[in-house]
């Protein structure tokens, strides 16, 4: 062999080195972006599987897509400094956007056959710190991991009649929810309603000290049951149109509680309530003044993300605010892109 | 401007290896974090804003001192056209390292989203909330990021091309 095959072998074998590397930090990439692992629970599959037959409503939140916004302010007692450092929760009143929705992905559902209703709020201060939250008229979450919660989008969506029958046998603690939504009451407005956090977040006191908490909007207004029979003769909007009437003839008003979790209390798993007798404290008034309808409304193009948190609150064990963030983020970066689909000015929507 | 050093000074060779380590745990941190929904998906993403903040800052660090001491001539002998992609993908990787971070920072200021950073540090909005602004930034993010990568990528092949092909000293001088 002579001196200059040699000198061109290891030329040769260097090039091959150089060629793995790259391809070792191109196939690390792909890896570490999800591409070689189909079956990652991502938030793309998350917000996917909430797509109904026909595809998701363009334009609109991937889930809750049917709402309408409203502002007002949140009256703050003080009564939370307490508990939290957060500087909405000193006495005084702070501008509030929110956003009353359907727990569907449909944005044309009709009222009366949606069971979940929920609430968006943003409270803003004007040192410039923002609380968002997404709240819940159910008293507990419907499932306890984010794999249960995947799969029951996955069997809700499925062909298979049995799909339904084999998600409850795997995942027992959504007989909670088939009981609740079976016996609850219904009502016939946004404002009987009470929105709970559902997840478990945590109160951080000036001094330091950190208290788990969940939190409610109780009503002013008393619940009234109507059966939904009676909600379906209403049309399909009627909860829009009562609360935009009801608003017209007086603010509505929440009461904020907050309720603080004994020790050993489940804050990791949203479908666990807490046993009665927690401490529950009255931080303040939510005052809703207008209602605004959502293409022109201040809230739409608001993620009610709900780790957007002031300084004094924080997330806890609960694994569900970190996935929620994930998929909200996932859904307004696509809706965002469809602005077109839902055009901006009330008049030049189309049915 | 070319210099008569014969490496880059300590304080850029140091400037070098510091951002290459930051700038490739951002590429992996950020599609890492977009395709989570478990718990870490929040301390990445709260990582990555703030890496991204600490690489703006160094970049323009960087370029003062790059436009200030220069750099070390490349080989005479080395052909026109890689001259010219050094030359070329140089300007393209200081871009990328001071555009990246703005765009990243005004699209989360475009969507209406708070840019808090570790430690609870607020950053100002850089853009008035917008969905078709937020949809370009997002974009822009996105396929420059690829970009961006693929561009270290080469990076990194050329530098060993000429620490175990060519010879030429070039590697040597921003070695650490």
């Amino acid at each position: 062999m002579t001196s200059d095959q040699t000198t061109r072998r290891s030329v040769l074998a260097r090039m091959i080195l150089i060629a793995v590397v790259i391809g070792a930090a191109a196939a690390a990439f792909a890896y570490t972006a999800g591409w070689l692992s189909p079956n990652r629970l991502t938030p793309n599959a998350i917000v996917d599987a909430f797509a109904p037959p026909g595809g998701p409503a363009l334009g609109h939140r991937r889930n809750h897509a049917k709402g309408i916004c409203f502002t007002g302010v949140f009256e703050a007692n003080g009564a939370g400094s307490t508990l939290s450092s957060a500087p909405m929760l000193r006495p005084g009143e702070y501008p509030v956007i929110g956003r009353f929705n359907l727990g569907s992905p449909d944005a044309h559902v009709q009222d009366a056959t949606e069971r979940v209703r929920g609430v968006g709020l943003q409270i803003s201060e004007p040192g410039g710190e923002v609380w968002r939250m997404a709240m819940l008229d159910l008293p507990f979450f419907p499932v306890s991991t984010l794999k249960a919660f995947h799969a029951l989008q996955v069997a809700a969506g499925a062909k298979d009649p049995n799909a339904m029958k084999d998600f409850i046998a795997t995942y027992p603690e959504f007989a909670h929810f088939g009981a609740w939504a079976h016996a609850a009451p219904w009502t016939g407005s946004y404002a009987e309603e009470t929105y709970n956090s559902l997840d478990s977040f945590i109160f951080t006191d000036a001094s330091g000290t950190a208290h788990p908490v969940r939190w409610s909007l109780v009503p002013a207004a008393a619940a009234v049951p109507v059966p939904p029979e009676e909600l379906a003769k209403r049309g399909a909007d009627f909860l829009e149109e009562e609360i935009v009437q009801r608003v017209k003839t007086a603010p509505q008003q929440w009461t904020l509680v907050v309720t603080v979790a004994n020790a050993g209390d489940p804050t990791a798993d949203p479908s666990r309530t807490w046993p009665e007798g927690r401490s529950k404290i009255d931080v303040g008034t939510v005052i809703v003044r207008d209602i605004e309808p959502e293409p022109d409304g201040p809230c739409r193009d608001i993620n009610y993300d709900p780790t957007v948190l002031p300084k004094g609150i924080g997330i806890s064990d609960d694994p569900f605010p970190a996935a929620r963030s994930s998929a909200y983020r996932r859904s307004f970066d696509l809706r965002s892109a469809e602005a077109k689909y839902y055009p901006h000015t009330a008049s030049e929507t189309t049915p | 401007m070319i210099s008569m050093l014969s490496r880059f000074t300590a304080l850029q060779r140091t400037l070098h290896w510091l951002m290459a380590a930051c700038i490739l745990t951002m590429f992996f941190v950020g599609v890492g974090m977009v395709s989570t929904v478990a718990a870490k998906y929040l301390p990445l993403i709260t990582l990555h804003k703030t890496l991204g903040v600490a690489i703006l800052v160094l970049a323009f660090l960087r370029l003062g001192v790059r436009l200030r001491t220069g750099a070390p001539a490349l080989p005479a002998d080395l052909p026109e056209p890689m001259k010219l992609a050094a030359q070329l993908s140089h300007y393209a990787l200081y871009g990328l390292m001071i555009l990246m971070p703005l765009i990243g920072w005004a699209m989360l200021s475009a969507a209406n989203y708070p840019v808090v950073l570790w430690g609870g540090v607020r950053l100002p909005a850089i853009a008035s909330p917008s969905d078709s602004l937020h949809t370009l930034l997002w974009n822009a993010h996105v396929y420059l990021g690829f970009a961006f990568y693929a561009l270290v990528l080469l990076h990194v092949a050329a530098a060993l091309f000429h620490a175990l092909i060519r010879r030429d000293g070039v590697f040597r001088t921003m070695a650490p």
